[in-house]
């Protein structure tokens, strides 16, 4: 199941692993992605820490962990080819797995649907 | 145009000298000696005047173009202050030479020079005590944090790890933040723009350092909650930091060391008119209240009984060093000459005039474009071109077309927290002719995205070159692959 936060990270839940990025949108708003700062493998995140940095020819933003957990693996293509972000925001462009994450907390988030919804309300 | 490389020929040379008539062996040692000739452009001294006049000629500046580039001041620098850098009793002097012996009888007026800037600007902003050592704003800043770290350490306050920052902050806060070994926590702002006070409450505890406070923020607005938001900070127990980047906007007016802060950096080049070239050389003198005064890197310019000045190098508590010698002398000079040439009254009516402008400027272009807040603006006013990016036409589009019409875009896209921003800085220095031509260039910008969309997105056509590729230029900024 697919969940998006406020600061539009999306997280995908397969068994107990889950695999987060940047929303479509999230990548369109910062344009041409020039750099991304991947999080450690091991690293012990909680809700809203800091998983990364993405900078590109607008800004660098720091990407939110919408989930506890621990880091087990980055998505390394990302360190050569940034630009991926922007080809596949959702897809090849994720940037981390997380284990050992609390399903509770994806209550917190936003349904796909409840997420173009919030989307609207940007604009 | 054509490189200085491209130019020139086999053989050309701008100056012929004579023959070396001493045995190269004899006159360098041969590890030392070039195996394969220099590749240097082998053009005239002719070519080379010709190629960098032209190349100066294309040059935008603020000597030549109207440049409201947010956040950055770039307002006229009187000629006057270069010709008081450029004496040679200033120019030429050692900076070893007040370390030398009698060599203190020898720098009196560039000492003199650093001990009453420190002293104008202590009285105009409200404070104890100045460093003019910081090399610019963001190592200003750098300096006040080591200064907060220190208060706290000197009291056995180890406790007291987190920096607060609002969202409004200039960027390099937290940046400035980390480095100083801090952590860092975000301050939501309210729909004024103002620090939220609800939201300052819940991060502030035993374990606050400090705030740091861009005020004016980057939306070029006045914290109106600032004495409050000093107060809730001390309460706890922390320190409270200006960012006075923005002091251009209020000088003669609030005084910060007044209404509760401990701390705080100017910028020279920004306030105090002092060049911005190439990235420097700037300076980010900080000031500081009785609390922080012990801790001053050194070396401290001091005047003794007699009337004469002395550097001390000697303070217990100090930070220590944070720069070679006493800060970018030459720009402290160019700053004492601006203040003096102005005086408090001039000061003040600088920053009426900056805030006029900004708030005309705001107010014949709202009907254009969507602003984030309503309200009159300070130095600076920030728009979103929302409206336009609907429309396909985007923050940079438009600047871009700017350049066309003979003027410096704004900056774009920053603060981040405006969708699509340009934000328009006119500074004082500008008159209402400039002004109403730069509004109508815009507003016939704006005016294209609909009627004719491609013209704007096609700019810039009048440049040596065109719409640069920033993202090649960005993952791979290797010149040598080009």
């Amino acid at each position: 199941m697919k969940y998006y936060s406020e600061e539009h990270e999306w997280i995908l839940v397969e068994d107990d692993e889950a695999t987060i990025g940047i929303s479509e949108y999230a990548a369109a708003e910062l344009g041409d992605i020039t750099y991304v700062e991947l999080p450690m493998e091991d690293d012990d995140v909680i809700v809203g820490d800091t998983l990364g940095v993405i900078e590109s020819v607008k800004a660098a933003s720091d990407v939110y962990s919408p989930i506890t957990g621990t880091v087990i693996e980055v998505n390394s293509e990302l360190e050569d080819n940034p630009g991926l972000i922007n080809e596949s925001a959702e897809k090849a462009g994720w940037i981390c797995k997380l284990g050992n994450i609390d399903v509770a907390e994806l209550d917190d988030l936003m349904t796909p649907d409840a997420y173009a919804k919030y989307l609207k309300t940007l604009a | 145009m054509k490189l200085i490389f491209d130019k020139g020929k086999p053989g050309r040379r701008g100056s012929s000298l004579p023959k070396m008539d001493v045995p190269p062996e004899n006159a360098v040692p041969a590890q030392f000696r070039r195996r394969t000739a220099a590749k240097l452009p082998e053009v005239s001294e002719q070519d080379v005047i010709r190629h960098y006049t032209l190349l100066s000629r294309k040059n935008m500046g603020v000597d030549t173009n109207f440049y409201p580039l947010g956040s950055c001041t770039m307002k006229y620098n009187p000629k006057v202050n270069e010709r008081a850098a450029s004496l040679p009793g200033f120019a030429e002097l050692h900076p070893l030479l007040p370390q030398l012996r009698r060599g203190g009888a020898l720098t009196q007026g560039a000492l003199e020079v650093i001990y009453e800037t420190q002293r104008l600007l202590c009285e105009l902003l409200g404070f104890a005590d100045c460093t003019m050592q910081p090399l610019a704003g963001a190592h200003g800043e750098l300096t006040g944090i080591m200064l907060i770290a220190a208060y706290h350490k000197a009291r056995g306050d180890h406790a007291r790890k987190v920096l607060l920052i609002p969202d409004a902050a200039h960027g390099t806060n937290p940046a400035s933040a980390m480095v100083g070994g801090f952590i860092t926590q975000t301050v939501a702002s309210d729909a004024e723009g103002n620090v939220d006070i609800e939201d300052l409450k819940k991060h502030l505890g035993p374990d606050t350092a400090g705030l740091m406070l861009t005020c004016p923020n980057t939306l070029g607005l006045f914290d109106k909650n600032v004495q409050e938001v000093c107060r809730l900070v001390h309460e706890t127990g922390g320190l409270n930091y200006c960012d006075g980047a923005n002091q251009n906007a209020v000088m003669g007016r609030v005084c910060p060391g007044q209404i509760g802060f401990d701390v705080m950096h100017v910028n020279i080049h920004k306030s105090f008119s002092t060049p911005h070239g190439g990235g420097g050389p700037g300076a980010g003198p900080v000031l500081v209240g009785e609390c922080l005064v012990p801790y001053l890197p050194v070396s401290r310019v001091e005047k003794r009984d007699d009337g004469t000045y002395t550097l001390r190098y000697h303070c217990e508590e100090s930070i220590g060093y944070i720069a070679p010698f006493y800060g970018n002398f030459g720009i402290i000079l160019r700053a004492y000459a601006y203040i003096l040439t102005l005086g408090r009254e001039g000061l003040k009516r600088i920053s009426e005039n900056a805030v006029l402008n900004a708030n005309y400027m705001r107010v014949r272009l709202a009907p254009y474009f969507d602003q984030k807040v309503d309200r009159p603006c300070m130095h600076e006013c920030v728009f979103s071109a929302a409206p336009q990016a609907k429309k396909g036409v985007h923050a940079l589009d438009i600047a871009k077309a700017l350049i066309d019409r003979g003027f410096h875009p704004p900056t774009m896209y920053f603060p981040l927290i405006v969708h699509e921003a340009l934000m328009i800085e006119p500074t004082e220095t500008e008159s209402k002719e400039t002004l109403d031509e730069f509004i109508d260039a815009l507003i016939e910008v704006v005016k294209l995205v609909d009627t004719d969309p491609e013209s704007i997105l096609a700019a810039p056509v009048t440049t040596p070159v065109r719409r640069l590729d920033e993202t090649s230029a960005a993952r791979n900024p290797n010149l040598a692959d080009i």
